[in-house]
């Protein structure tokens, strides 16, 4: 255990009594904690003193709701996940899809591989999007970091995106200190990200010290997007109106892949494995840490008896267009990848702009008043 | 920089190296151990206490106020006898910085001994506080003898609910920002043990918040005794709210006028109260409710934090002392339009608040009026105070009824600075 561990009173008292009382829970980390478990890691500490009550703490104070499973716990570290397998790797399996300890994950970000993507009709498909998230190794990560580390990060996020040239070229907005002129137009640009107020993230200690280190970059055509520390030391987003999917995927990949590079001339490269892919704090997130989307019209299908059976077919999910946990509006849609570990980059986008290509097909089909049967698509 | 750095760094140590090279974040780029991991130890060399300072620009609370960057680098990184750290006890105050008009705390205790080891923060924020209190060198009196009060049943047609609440804290376990489930679970059980006991009037019974049906929930709703998660950020911020509803719950008695709260804001607030007007009754119930559930823990080898420099000792310094807050709902329709209404409180030390408590807004011409010291004057003194300006209340209240004029009435004179 490290010294000065905050644990350390803790273990005066017995793993039975420390406990948490999960039996109104529905999380992944209720699911899977039991007193074995909980008695083998309580003890345990990362090199920079995560605990795995740290870890927790956000499933026990949000219980969940019965349709939504959410994961109930995030990693203080890139360490977490090596010192706390006995509880991270069940839940990983359990997240995404059956995903093995011994797994390896593959990373493709050459968006030339990239097949189609170019052609969805822009009179369905209004935006197109696609965010990742990276962590910059030898920080801790937002539930854990301190106030010195978070500037750290600021600090080194400014000089690595100030390398960026062409269609880079952009500016940093810290979130203390914008003027009142630049937060208006971050809004309307639909840029700018708030003080976390779900209790998913703030229970996880996520939004300490606000604004302290947070900040907004993008690009003068605002089509790449960098949040700084915020839910994740970055989130790395490209978008632009219409449906060129294509275009936007490689705007991400080669903004990606500069940033990286000035982060590793650093000494501080992106938390990545081969087992885990990239590492984020929220395990839903690890392994590409993407998601690939659009918003699309598709009143008539989104009614269709058959819709919810075409989305988990296709590996698609759907969310409102204010994004998660929101509503749909006029029969629009944010459609986008299920899936974030256990296939590439390339993959996933590959399966947003088949899925979508095909499901445009299928409302222009019921617009006809025809049927859509012969186009049900196989599990992919 | 990499070149500048890369012939002083081979074969040196890398904590020295930072020490030399100032504000920690300039040398973010060179102190990985082999594994890349970020250890604890190295943490605190890299990021010297200057790097983690906090950003206290734009706010408005007593810690604010208080902390110098001097007093952050000699106190960051000491850690009281239950882990606790001065980081964990600012953190409310550096994610609220406040409004302009009202002055925040803006830090906790996690432990009795928060108050010794952080002390150098604590005693001026303490000073601000309350009045000049100087915990250095002054004593703070104790007295629960409720026979000492005078003059405290009030006219009904003006006070229509009397109140006296405190909070108690149970020795060495850590207070509700910083405890553990076994910690907080411990001070369940010994409380409502204790309440278990006690006999006549007092006697009631304990709903746990996990387990109270939906009837009794809906029962203690309507009484107006039952308690939420908090939504303050002022106290989620300051880890009060973790594994809620656990080990939290309401006792009262079954004549529900004494009330206690496990587990919420500090490990007990015990509250004594009624409709009316007879203040005396509710003081000497309160008196005599928590002497006997002293008692009662003391059969078991407990007791409650006090000692005389701070009276008893509670999460938020605000509460220090007696923790008293002793009050009624009075109707006040002249009085409260009158423009010397708010210098007259002042001057009596007394403070108005709305109907629902803290941070609410008086419902029609009826305020919530209790008093505003905590530390410095004993329970009997505060109470006392209450008693008297209430009453002063009343009489201008009925003065301007009958159209005669009122007198701001002069200071209450404070402790001696």
């Amino acid at each position: 255990m490290a010294k000065n561990c905050h644990n350390d009173y803790k273990m005066k008292f017995t793993g039975d009594e420390e406990f948490p009382d999960l039996s109104l829970h529905n999380n992944h980390m209720a699911k899977v904690l039991t007193k074995d478990i909980y008695n083998k890691l309580r003890g345990k500490s990362t090199p920079s003193g995560v605990t795995l009550d740290d870890i927790i703490q956000t499933g026990v104070d949000n219980p969940g709701h019965p349709f939504i499973m959410t994961v109930g716990c995030v990693a203080g570290d890139e360490e977490s996940y090596e010192v706390f397998k006995d509880l991270l790797d069940p839940i990983i399996s359990d997240r995404h899809g059956g995903y093995k300890p011994t797994d390896k994950h593959s990373t493709d970000l050459n968006f030339e591989n990239l097949k189609g993507g170019d052609d969805l009709d822009p009179a369905y498909v209004l935006s197109s999007r696609v965010r990742t998230g990276r962590s910059i190794k030898g920080f801790t990560l937002p539930p854990h970091n301190s106030r010195g580390e978070r500037r750290g990060v600021e600090k080194l996020s400014i000089e690595a995106l100030a390398t960026l040239t062409g269609e880079f070229k952009g500016k940093y907005y810290p979130l203390n200190g914008m003027s009142d002129k630049e937060q208006d137009q971050l809004i309307n640009d639909h840029f700018l990200f708030d003080k976390p107020v779900s209790p998913l993230l703030t229970c996880a200690g996520m939004a300490r010290d606000w604004p302290d280190g947070r900040g907004i970059w993008h690009n003068e055509s605002k089509t790449f997007l960098v949040w700084v520390n915020e839910e994740d030391h970055l989130r790395v987003i490209a978008m632009q109106q219409g449906g060129n999917m294509k275009e936007v995927f490689r705007r991400f990949c080669t903004g990606l892949l500069k940033i990286e590079e000035t982060f590793k001339k650093h000494n501080h490269g992106f938390m990545w494995n081969e087992h885990l892919g990239y590492v984020l704090t929220c395990p839903s997130n690890l392994g590409t840490g993407l998601r690939g989307g659009v918003h699309v019209k598709l009143p008539k299908l989104s009614t269709h008896a058959k819709f919810e059976e075409i989305l988990t077919r296709l590996r698609l999910q759907k969310r409102g267009t204010g994004g998660v946990d929101t509503a749909s509006v006029g029969g629009v849609f944010d459609i986008s990848n299920a899936d974030r570990l256990g296939s590439s980059e390339v993959a996933q986008v590959q399966l947003v702009v088949d899925g979508v290509k095909l499901m445009v097909a299928m409302e222009k089909k019921l617009e006809k008043g025809e049927s859509i049967d012969d186009m049900m698509p196989a599990q992919k | 920089m990499a070149s500048s750095f890369t012939r002083i760094l081979a074969g040196r140590n890398p904590a020295v190296l930072l020490a030399g090279l100032g504000a920690g974040t300039a040398a973010v780029g060179f102190l990985l151990s082999e594994s890349g991991a970020l250890s604890a130890e190295s943490k605190r060399s890299l990021y010297p206490p200057s790097a983690d300072f906090p950003d206290l620009r734009k706010h408005n609370n007593c810690m604010a106020a208080a902390l110098t960057p001097a007093i952050y680098a000699k106190l960051r990184d000491r850690v009281t006898p239950h882990n606790w750290t001065l980081d964990q006890s600012i953190q409310t105050g550096v994610d609220n910085p406040g409004h302009p008009f009202i002055k925040t705390v803006g830090c906790v205790a996690g432990d009795e001994e928060s108050y010794e080891v952080f002390a150098e923060l604590l005693d001026p924020i303490i000073k601000d506080r309350h009045n000049g209190y100087d915990p250095k060198t002054m004593k703070h009196p104790t007295d629960l003898d409720a026979s000492k009060i005078s003059n405290a049943v009030f006219d009904e047609k003006y006070v229509l609910s009397s109140r006296v609440r405190t909070g108690r804290s149970i020795r060495g376990l850590s207070l509700p920002p910083a405890c553990s489930r076994s910690e907080r679970r411990e001070v369940e059980r010994v409380v409502v043990t204790a309440l278990g006991g006690l006999k006549g009037e007092l006697s009631g019974r304990y709903y746990s918040l996990g387990d109270m049906t939906d009837s009794e929930q809906q029962q203690l709703i309507d009484d107006h005794f039952l308690f939420d998660k908090p939504i303050s950020p002022l106290l989620t911020c300051a880890f009060m709210a973790r594994d809620w509803p656990d080990a939290r719950g309401i006792w009262h008695n079954n004549e529900k006028n004494f009330l206690i709260w496990i587990n919420e804001e500090d490990h007990t607030r015990v509250i004594s109260m009624e409709k009316g007007g007879n203040m005396k009754r509710v003081f000497e119930r309160f008196c005599s409710g928590l002497k006997q559930v002293e008692q009662l823990i003391h059969e078991r080898g407990w007791e409650f934090m006090w000692n005389e420099r701070l009276g008893y000792i509670l999460t938020c310094p605000s509460n220090l002392g007696t923790g008293l807050r002793a009050g009624v709902h009075v109707r006040l329709p002249n009085l409260s339009k009158d423009t010397r209404f708010s210098k007259m409180l002042d001057n009596l030390r007394l403070q108005k608040r709305g109907t629902g408590g803290v941070d609410t807004a008086a419902t029609g011409d009826t305020f919530d009026i209790s008093n505003n010291d905590r530390l410095g004057k004993s329970e009997v003194e505060l109470v006392q105070m209450l008693v008297d300006g209430v009453n002063y209340l009343i009489e201008c209240e009925k003065k301007l009824e009958k159209g005669q004029d009122i007198k701001v009435p002069s200071p209450v004179t404070q402790f001696k600075k």
